[in-house]
């Protein structure tokens, strides 16, 4: 335990005696933190996104005036025995009035002289796979009691092709960035083995293990990968906690952006593990290749 | 204490030390001398194994030095105190905090290093320098740094390479002393040096090599005189 104090002292003096080697260390280990967590974070709301549509009443099919609850029942029957529906929802035009001034309850113009009789019932209707929506919407629309038909297939669709998209472009940016700050970390400290290598001359002539003279470089390593990636989440947190709010009140309040606070201490922990660990791995390769104790 | 048998150490095509034999006993004071390029530097840095011999056998204290495993070799080199003509101390630290260096990295409390540090100090007359940095040192100040610093541990022996040749006479004197007076206490020492007017003028044993072979034993020469004076008085 004192060893190890001594160690770290140690290890904090090279790097406070080498600021610039330190800040090189930090800024691109810092980047790579915040690309890493910017793109985790930009999946977890896309995927927050997808499931929000994908909840969503997929198909609403509006209804002729005139249509008869009877009627209702039956397309929803019809619906439920396909098998392809998980939910089906009946909208009369009171409570689409009611949903159409709670939207615009902001706005007062425009609900002024808007009655029920002016909007149309509807029926929404959820299917368990995607790519049943087209189904669900043909059974749909060969009904009589159908004026129209509206699904969000390109919605979803377009969506899903973004999310893996950015899932591949995230993943390929990520690993070039983490090789990176890998290389970063062994560079520098292999710069800082070789300017100290008077020091260790002397720490292996007065009886140092070999664990004692390589530990310091490894803590610097450590100090370089889990101080960017705090730093480098702390930066995220800041932004997407500004941002949040004002992309929500745009998007009416669709989540587009993931802002709990459980989310970013799971990308703390990830991102401090995932800097301690480049720490580790790029100072123990530092070490082997130009430490010889 | 220290035995070497038929120890030879070649670099590529380089023989720095031929087919060496001799032994040290516990507590002797020993010269290495020769010119430059001898082969001394290469029989010390044998000894705290820094160079691996190419053929024959390196002995400290009955261990055989080049077969212990590689972890020992931290315990060996704290039993060994080695002093240089460049001192090597390290530029950022205090005159304390170079002593002291040892003795943290064996993971001693503060205060124990702290003691040991200043008893130690105290030997070489360096109390009033203790927070000064190398820099602020005279040849002779760093060098008794680096001596005080070989010492803190309580080695049995210690290596001396030249630790009067960056030095003024004067200055010279006072790092023999020291050095004789470790000796007196016990410790065994072992230094190589090329001042002739200090070699000539101190009663120690010396073993002089050239070509990297040894020319000259004066134990040897004690010795067989002594053997041959018993041998008259019988």
């Amino acid at each position: 335990m004192r060893n190890l104090q001594r160690l770290v002292k140690i290890a904090i003096t090279r790097i406070s005696r080498n600021p610039y080697h330190a800040l090189a260390a930090f800024l691109v280990m810092f980047l790579t933190f915040f690309v890493v967590g910017a793109f985790i974070l930009a999946s977890i709301g896309s995927n927050t996104l997808l499931s929000y549509f994908e909840s969503r009443p997929a198909v609403t099919a509006f209804l002729k005036d005139g249509t008869s609850i009877e009627k209702v029942k039956g397309i929803q029957d019809d619906l439920t025995t396909s098998r392809i529906v998980s939910k089906t929802r009946y909208v009369s035009k009171e409570e689409a009035l009611k949903i159409y001034k709670e939207r615009n309850k902001d706005e007062p113009l425009l609900t002024e002289f808007v009655t029920a009789d002016v909007l149309p019932a509807s029926i929404e209707v959820s299917t368990y796979k995607l790519e049943d929506l087209s189904k669900a919407a043909s059974i749909l629309k060969k009904d009589s009691a159908v004026e129209e038909v509206v699904f969000q297939k390109n919605i979803v669709e377009t969506l899903t092709n973004w999310t893996r998209a950015l899932r591949n472009i995230g993943g390929a940016v990520v690993l070039f960035l983490l090789a990176t700050a890998f290389l970063t970390t062994l560079i520098v400290v292999g710069l800082n083995i070789s300017l100290h290598k008077d020091e260790i001359e002397i720490m292996r002539l007065v009886g140092a293990t070999s664990w004692y003279i390589r530990i310091p470089f490894i803590l610097e390593g450590i100090f370089y990968g889990a101080f960017s990636a705090l730093v480098a989440t702390a930066f995220l947190w800041g932004i997407f906690t500004w941002i949040s709010p004002n992309l929500q009140r745009i998007f009416s309040g669709v989540p587009i952006l993931p802002t709990g606070q459980s989310v970013f201490l799971y990308l703390l922990l990830f991102e401090l593990v995932a800097g301690t660990l480049i720490g580790v791995i790029g100072s123990s390769f530092a070490t082997r290749k130009y430490l010889t104790v | 204490m220290i035995a070497f048998h038929e120890v030879s150490k070649r670099y590529n095509s380089l023989a720095a030390l031929a087919d060496i034999s001799f032994e040290i006993e516990t507590g002797e004071f020993v010269f290495l001398l020769g010119p430059s390029g001898a082969g001394k530097s290469t029989l010390l840095k044998l000894i705290i194994r820094e160079e691996m011999p190419s053929a024959g056998r390196v002995f400290f204290d009955g261990l055989e030095i080049n077969k212990i495993p590689t972890r020992q070799v931290p315990d060996l080199r704290r039993r060994v105190g080695t002093i240089f003509q460049d001192f090597k101390l390290l530029p950022q630290r205090t005159v304390f905090e170079n002593v002291a260096f040892p003795l943290e990295i064996i993971g001693l409390d503060d205060d124990e290093i702290e003691k040991s540090t200043r008893e130690t100090l105290s030997l070489v007359n360096l109390d009033q320098r203790a927070s000064n940095f190398p820099y602020q040192l005279s040849g002779g100040e760093a060098q008794r740094t680096a001596i005080a610093r070989a010492m803190v541990m309580r080695p049995e022996v210690i290596l001396a390479d030249e630790p009067t040749g960056n030095l003024d006479p004067a200055s010279a004197w006072e790092v023999m002393k020291l050095l004789d007076r470790l000796n007196s206490l016990g410790t065994t020492v072992v230094m190589a040096s090329h001042n002739m007017d200090i070699t000539s003028s101190l009663p120690h044993r010396n073993l002089e090599i050239a070509e990297g072979r040894i020319v000259n034993d004066t134990k040897q020469k004690k010795t067989k005189a002594s053997e041959r004076k018993e041998k008259i008085v019988k």
